[in-house]
């Protein structure tokens, strides 16, 4: 079933200034819905570096990246944002009447009046292993990137691929759940949390997970859905083992991904705007944060909050172009609440 | 002593180009291959944090050995070969003259 939403502004993108966006729309009394690609909230923030801390953030002389994502998230509790997280955005269709549907991976559909693209550096992607007709069985056919609901994995025999946290922590998680764990890593150390490289050893003792070092996934196997993967050493030998899924947890890399074919124009890989009020060349498509261009850009969170504060602007007038707004503080009148 | 260094870019095999580079300045190999034109990412601005600067050294002078930090993040890369290092932690130095590397695809 095809879910619908419908909103004032659809954020897509939900980093840092895609989320103080909110606060800001919200401000202006207009309603927000965010969508990210990524299946947490806090764009290259938590993805990258959520324990380094920022230095440049005002009234805040140091700040955890992932603390600050929090706060966002704390600050714009009163305006009741919705998220659909996890899904990335596909494609983008203006109305007749001047509004918007936007389409995401998973068949999301959001009507909206105006769009404030806060892509970052694009939708963070999967890295994927150089293995052949891999994207035959991607799409819920034995293939996944990344473990969105552990429950998808009950009973069923799973082989994991990688030498990160997430690759472990996931065969710990999963040893539980599934009901073959193997868990296939190209070096023979891990480096990263030493304890949980000493959790994934006790379960392959215990036989309660397989570890296979020293290794790789070459192959994967099957008809309309995945059957079978082929590790092989890196002296050549190699085992054929039948699965039911293969997930390949090498991290994420951002790419632009389909904002880069929406119509809009761009300059090396960023959307060029309009600094009066961070529009594009499309009337009611905004653009702000990492992903804009203009004379004199910074890629700084502190540059994105002031975009988003002169987009929410321009967004109110591109939907109301009747109605006077006039700038209040909210010292002056609080926080309003939607 | 000369304070520029000769490395090199293997753009196909066998075919490589010559970047000048200069000691005196602290950069990194990613800062001097980016400021050549390549198209690397550099996503976290050399901290070791993304990926996105992996090149192949195939031959030249031995490096250092990589830090902890940066084997971790190469290790959760899909692809590392004996030769795999992250740019971005290699600092230009005298001792750099005549390095070649290759730069991975990106997004591994
Ligand atoms: C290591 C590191 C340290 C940094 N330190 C600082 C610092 O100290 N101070 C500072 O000001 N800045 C710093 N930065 C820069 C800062 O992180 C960025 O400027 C900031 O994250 C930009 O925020 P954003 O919201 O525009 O984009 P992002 O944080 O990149 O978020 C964009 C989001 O959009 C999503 N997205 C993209 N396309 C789609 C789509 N089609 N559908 C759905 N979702 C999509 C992505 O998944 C992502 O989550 C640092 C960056 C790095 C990497
Ligand atoms: S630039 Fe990010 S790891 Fe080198």
């Amino acid at each position: 079933m095809t879910n619908s939403i419908s909103t004032d502004i659809c954020i897509i993108g939900a980093g840092p200034v895609g989320l103080f966006a909110v606060f800001e729309a919200g401000l202006l009394k207009l309603r927000c819905h965010v969508v990210d690609a990524l299946p947490q909230v806090g764009g290259q923030l938590s993805e990258i570096y959520p324990k380094k801390p920022i230095y440049d953030i005002p009234g805040f002389p140091d700040i955890l990246a992932g603390d600050l994502v929090q706060n966002l998230m704390r600050q714009i509790e009163p305006f009741h944002p919705t998220f659909t997280l996890g899904e990335r955005v596909e494609r983008l269709a203006k109305l007749e009447d001047g509004t918007f549907q936007l389409f995401t991976t998973d068949g999301t559909e959001i009507f909206c009046k105006a769009i404030a693209i806060a892509g970052g550096l694009g939708s963070f992607e999967p890295r994927k292993p150089a293995v052949e007709s891999l994207e035959t069985y991607e799409g819920g056919r034995g293939v996944y990137y990344m473990v969105r609901d552990p429950e998808t994995f009950r009973d069923r025999r799973i082989v994991i691929a990688g030498g990160g946290d997430s690759a472990l922590d996931w065969t710990i998680f999963l040893a539980d759940v599934a009901k073959e764990v193997t868990l296939v890593h190209r070096g023979t150390t891990f480096r990263g949390a030493a304890d949980s490289a000493e959790k994934v050893q006790k379960l392959h003792e215990a036989g309660r997970a397989r570890l296979v070092l020293s290794s790789n996934v070459t192959h994967v196997h099957g008809q309309d859905s995945l059957e079978a993967v082929t590790i092989t050493a890196n002296d050549g030998t190699a085992e054929t083992l039948p699965v039911d899924a293969f997930i390949p947890l090498f991290g994420l890399t951002p790419k632009l991904g389909p904002i880069g074919d929406w119509g809009l124009e761009l300059e090396d890989d960023a959307v060029k705007v309009n600094t009066l009020d961070y529009s594009t060349s499309v009337p009611g498509i905004f653009a702000i944060g990492d992903i804009n261009t203009y004379p004199g850009k910074l890629k700084l969170i502190l540059c994105g909050f002031h975009e988003a504060a002169l987009m929410a602007q321009g967004a109110y007038k591109y939907m109301f172009p009747d109605k006077r707004y006039v700038l209040k503080y909210t010292t002056v009148n609080g926080v309003p609440t939607l | 002593m000369t304070d520029e260094v000769r490395i090199y870019v293997e753009e196909a095999p066998g075919q490589r180009r010559e970047v000048v580079a200069p000691t005196d300045m602290a950069l990194s190999v990613m800062e001097v291959l980016k400021a050549s034109g390549y198209d690397i990412q550099a996503t976290c601005g050399g901290m070791a944090l993304c990926g996105t600067c992996h090149v192949e050294v195939l031959a030249g002078p031995a490096l250092d050995e990589p830090g902890d930090d940066e084997l971790a993040m190469l290790e959760s890369l899909p692809v590392m070969t004996q030769g795999s290092r992250l740019s971005c932690q290699i600092r230009i130095t005298n001792r750099l003259d005549g390095l070649v590397v290759r730069l991975m695809p990106q997004g591994t």
